[in-house]
């Protein structure tokens, strides 16, 4: 193996000690900490980490501050530094893994719910508009605890007047032209 | 004619409803083209000229300051409705009312890449664990100047209960429903007034069914189904179950703790068999 190609192969199995295991509360990576860790061509380490998850259904998924996209095709070393990295599916689950991973029909059914329609109210919404969204199919008393779940989880936060917003697992996780092509689409 | 005096009243009175009304706009995320932005600054110049007080010049500035927050809010408006984001809010709620639960669920799949991530411990944070555990001194050493804790109360959480088995995972909406039309049958059959006494419905043939009754009925009074009402000077507690379910405003929610003891439970047990 070439002395480049040893280098390489060093700073992508610490890239992948650094993304696979949770470091902070929150999962993911900070550009700036790749950086710290394996060198200014950090970037290159991540699209050949990308390359080798290819196979196993995985992904390097980069999220830019607040969900800003970058101002053009290819980012900064600013904006980068500032986006977190996270190792996410690249492909799809099936009801049934969903289902093994912790989550009920139900509640997944909600979240759906919830995110989509946030995404149409531009990215806030009331919550006393979405729990009653949820009533239509969940229990009452189920909706305000669903809410509060989707909030612990990460997936969307709460401001002092009661709004809801999407928050950094939804930027993370979801697809959100794809949900709203998928939702309008069935 | 007005005079100035009266003039600068119904000036402040129109900023201050200005203000309010774009305030509104903000915080509950209305159409902000609601606001008719030109009318609002012909408002403001007309009255500008009226302002002599620092408090009149403030609450102009403050009017102009809303209306440009509400301007904001509708440059980002027409940028997300020009975005392929943009999906008409009545249309989508429409969509999500007749989808069921499955083609929700298997529109989300499509669109949900979970986060992989994994928790496990590292040989470096082994070692330094070792290193902590052998450098720490024996418990009675440490707490030897404390008194021994005592056995306090605690919160029994859902999931400790289904481990105990008091509680069923399944359907556990359909459970709390069906002990919700047990009660209203009861209250029908046996009670007085549309209510019944509380030990009267929660007390059961054995201890351990009694507790899970009580504990079903305290998710019953939480999520609205019914109500408790107190007598303290009769020491009574009746149960009143609601026709339909009601929302309770979390500012109403009032805690009120209830024994279930053996030795209450015995005692109930004595007069229900005499009766």
């Amino acid at each position: 193996m070439s002395k480049r190609k040893a280098v390489y192969a060093s700073k992508i199995k610490r890239a992948v000690h650094m993304l696979f295991y949770r470091r902070h509360k929150k999962p993911g990576v900070k550009g700036w900490e790749l950086r710290k860790a394996l060198g200014a061509d950090y970037p290159k380490v991540l699209r050949i980490l990308d390359e080798y998850l290819k196979p196993l259904d995985l992904q390097v998924k980069t999220v830019f501050e607040e969900g800003e996209k970058p101002h053009s095709e290819k980012p900064t070393p600013e904006e980068l530094d500032k986006a977190r990295f996270y190792i996410t599916l690249r492909g799809d689950l099936t009801p049934k893994e969903a289902k093994m991973i912790g989550w009920r029909i139900d509640d997944l059914a909600g979240l759906a719910i919830t995110i989509a329609y946030i995404i149409s109210k531009k990215g806030k919404a009331p919550r006393k508009e979405i729990e009653e969204l949820l009533r239509e199919k969940l229990p009452g008393w189920k909706a305000s605890l669903n809410i509060d779940r989707y909030i612990r989880y990460g997936y969307l936060s709460q401001d002092e007047n009661e709004q809801l917003y999407l928050d950094w697992r939804t930027r993370a996780e979801v697809d959100q032209k794809m949900l709203m092509d998928l939702i309008l689409s069935k | 004619m007005q005079s100035k005096k009266e003039r600068a009243k119904i000036g402040r009175e129109r900023l201050q409803r200005i203000i309010e009304m774009c305030k509104a706009v903000e915080e509950r995320s209305l159409n902000p083209f609601l606001v008719d932005v030109d009318e609002i600054i012909k408002v403001v110049r007309e009255f500008f000229p009226d302002w002599e007080h620092p408090e009149d010049l403030c609450l102009d500035a403050e009017a102009i300051n809303r209306l440009a927050s509400v301007i904001k809010l509708q440059s980002e408006w027409v940028k997300h409705r020009s975005t392929t984001l943009y999906t008409d809010p009545f249309l989508l709620e429409e969509k999500i009312k007749s989808l069921n639960r499955e083609a929700l669920v298997e529109a989300f799949l499509g669109a949900w890449h979970p986060i992989v991530e994994l928790e496990q411990i590292s040989l470096h944070s082994l070692k330094e664990a070792l290193t902590y555990w052998e450098s720490l001194p024996p418990l009675k050493d440490r707490w030897k100047d404390f008194p021994p804790p005592e056995e306090t109360g605690g919160v029994a959480s859902r999931e400790e209960l289904l481990r105990l088995k008091i509680l069923r995972d399944k359907a556990f909406t359909e459970e709390l429903e069906n002990f919700w039309n047990e009660l209203k049958r009861l209250v029908a059959e046996k009670g007085e007034d549309g209510k019944i006494k509380y030990w009267d419905f929660v007390g059961a043939e054995t201890y351990e069914e009694t507790v899970h009754r009580a504990f079903l009925t305290s998710f019953l009074v939480t999520y609205g189904y019914a109500t408790l009402e107190v007598y303290p000077l009769e020491e009574e507690i009746f149960i009143k179950p609601f026709e339909k379910q009601r929302r309770i405003g979390k500012k109403q929610l009032v805690s009120l703790p209830i024994a279930i003891t053996r030795e209450a439970w015995e005692k109930w047990r004595k007069r229900a068999e005499a009766k």
